[in-house]
């Protein structure tokens, strides 16, 4: 364990706690640039999927994690994200400014979403959210002079100037980029007053409200900032696919963000990163465990998904507070090797008392 | 008068679907009150009790009330089986972190059924005594199958009002619902009460499935009714019971009135309009009661 005596307040809330934690992540980042050096292009091109699911992950995690408000119609930001891009682009205007367009388009319409439902908690804010993403899906597919409706929409690689994304390892280095810059603003809005009010609302609204944060106009720019990555990564994911049509952003898309989240470990940025690489390698490694199985097993195409739901549940199980949480414990457990005592993280188990009668 | 005619089979045949969802909607609401989990696998309980009695009916050939029977008992045991294996030791864990096995549960049911031999990813129908029999009133013509539906729903609404309202068990229910610690100290078993919820909540789901299989046909895909069902539950006041068949009524006549009137594609988003609107108005859904939350 290390102790930092503290002599100012900025301590609390400096980027890098320790001087080594910056190291680390340096050492990270350097072994992420280095990466594709050995992998092969369907092994990057996984990478690059990690990267767009963890920016809009990074996104939920700031409106669910740190503002406690759960949004199951993210797919529908990331939807907006993948058409204003995909339409810009095919009218000519530079992806540089279509990137940005999708997250301020996604934005604004987190916004308009965000304000009426306000005052909903909990479930029922879920499930409006939920409402609003199948009628913007529905949009898609009915206003066919736009979006092509159901037969889709062709996306060319995105190009900065003469410089043209088309390879894996281009396109993993453009995701890669904006994913650390996402982290970085992510972790910078949640130091600053906007995001300690952000954390306060997840914490107690009645608490927060009694403190002077505007529940208003705070609830809202979580749901802004949050589509704004959302649409980022929509736009990441159009010129990464190459085809886009609305099948691509349903219910599934949400609630698979939300599990990523959660599985990651709510409440932290790196569970958002450890939650998609989660849902994008447990596929590979259930697809390369699958050679070893009996043959009668092989030949059931549903397999996959069976193993991946099933290990959902075991994780969960094993580990309640996300990978994150293990991580934290893993870590911990060093740190005070060899006094760990397994009881140190052990949840009281409590009865619930409903808010309702 | 024949606009009439058609107005009231359009709202009938949207009120026998509205049952369904209201049946799902209610084993989603008898959950959520004993354990405040919401279980995302419930619509997938409606499809494994679906292809129960498929079997049972056609290749086992039981009759359609043994099938029936048999249906609920087993879907009765395997919510018990869940709750006893999975569920129980997250009693006390996050909130989200259980709502996330439930979503786990409900990928691997859809996927598991189209392993399971004889089942697969195909269609299937069966025949009921209610197949092809229909009820005439001069021009007034509707389908048994869907009059089966609306009988056996009120029958089964009435039978757990009676139940909650009634036996000691359902009075301990609604005690643990609103103070888990409450009822312990009076003596209630809360984790039998658990067990309990979960087990008419798969019944549930299996009678859904039973009453739905001749309307959808049966197929792997048949849970996504459980999100239907879901804003059905949120409309009526999640936590309410009454509130959840209320809301599974207005969503299916919404539907069937938007499907028959509206152009194509209203029909998914009119229930959601309809809910948002509600929401809007009143955040705590129709039946709900909202209180302040303390500090």
């Amino acid at each position: 364990m290390r102790f930092i005596m503290k002599t100012d307040y900025y301590q609390d809330i400096q980027l890098f706690k320790y001087r080594s934690t910056f190291f680390w992540y340096l050492a990270l980042v350097i072994g992420c640039l280095l990466i594709p050096l050995v992998l092969d292009e369907y092994l990057l091109s996984q990478l690059t999927f990690i990267c767009m699911y963890g920016i809009a992950a990074v996104g939920l995690m700031l409106l669910t994690g740190y503002t406690g408000q759960v949004s199951m119609g993210h797919a529908a930001f990331f939807a907006i994200g993948s058409y204003t891009s995909a339409i810009l682009t095919s009218k000519g205007v530079p992806f540089l400014l279509a990137l940005p367009a999708a997250g301020f388009l996604a934005a604004a319409v987190g916004m308009l979403i965000g304000r009426p439902i306000l005052h909903l908690t909990g479930l029922y804010l879920a499930i409006a959210t939920m409402g609003f993403a199948f009628i913007i899906d529905e949009i898609l597919v009915r206003w066919e002079s736009l979006t092509n409706g159901n037969m889709g929409f062709y996306v060319d690689p995105p190009a900065i100037g003469p410089f043209i994304f088309d390879t894996e390892v281009r396109y993993y280095y453009l995701t890669l980029v904006i994913l650390i810059l996402t982290l970085f603003a992510a972790r910078n809005i949640l130091r600053s007053p906007t995001g300690r009010a952000m954390i306060a609302i997840r914490d107690s609204e009645v608490a927060a409200e009694a403190m002077g944060i505007d529940l208003a106009k705070f609830k809202t720019m979580a749901f802004a900032v949050s589509a704004f990555f959302a649409g980022i990564a929509g736009s990441l994911y159009a010129h990464k696919l190459f085809f886009i049509n609305p099948e691509s952003y349903t219910i599934i898309l949400s609630i698979e963000l939300l599990a990523m989240i959660i599985i990651g470990g709510l409440g932290s940025l790196h569970g958002a990163v450890f939650g998609a690489a989660f849902f994008i390698f447990l596929p590979q490694i259930i697809v390369m465990t699958k050679e070893y199985m009996p043959s009668y097993l092989q030949d059931q195409t549903g397999l996959e998904s069976a193993l991946f739901g099933l290990l959902i549940v075991l994780v969960m199980l094993f580990e309640p507070m996300g990978i994150y949480g293990r991580w934290l414990k893993t870590k911990f457990y060093f740190e005070m090797f060899p006094l760990y005592k397994k009881d140190s993280f052990r949840r009281e188990k409590k009865y619930q008392k409903a808010e309702r009668h | 008068m024949e606009v009439v005619n058609e107005i009231l089979q359009t709202v009938l045949s949207g009120i026998s679907i509205g049952c369904v969802y209201g049946l799902v909607a209610l084993g989603f609401v008898l959950i959520f009150k004993a354990t405040e989990v919401i279980n995302f696998a419930q619509g997938e309980l409606l499809m494994l009790g679906a292809f129960i009695s498929y079997s049972l009916i056609t290749q086992l050939h039981f009759p359609y009330w043994a099938a029936l029977l048999v249906t609920v008992i087993v879907m009765g045991l395997l919510g018990m089986l869940l709750e006893r294996s999975v569920l129980r030791s997250l009693v006390g864990e996050p909130v989200y972190a259980i709502v996330i096995v439930t979503i786990g549960m409900s990928f691997f049911f859809r996927s598991i059924v189209s392993m399971v031999p004889g089942w697969g990813t195909d269609t299937y129908g069966f025949r009921t005594p209610f197949t092809e029999k229909f009820v005439r009133t001069g021009e007034f013509v509707i389908s048994w199958e869907y009059l089966a539906i609306i009988l056996m729903t009120t029958g089964l609404i009435l039978g757990l009002f009676a139940f909650f309202r009634y036996t000691r068990v359902g009075t301990a229910m609604r005690a643990t619902s609103q103070n888990q610690l409450a009822a312990v100290y009076m003596g209630i078993s809360v984790t039998r009460v658990f067990s309990l919820s979960w087990t008419i909540a798969a019944m549930l789901g299996g009678i859904g499935g039973i009453l739905l299989s001749p309307i959808t046909f049966v197929h792997m895909n048949m849970g996504f009714i459980g999100l239907k069902a879901f804003p059905a539950a949120v409309l009526g006041g999640f936590g309410s019971l009454p509130g959840a068949i209320v809301g599974g009524l207005i969503i299916g006549i919404t539907e069937s009135l938007a499907g028959f009137y509206l152009p194509e594609g209203w029909k998914d988003i009119a229930a959601w309009i309809i809910l948002i609107g509600v929401l809007i108005l009143r955040p705590q859904g129709l039946f709900g009661i909202q209180e302040k939350k303390k500090v």
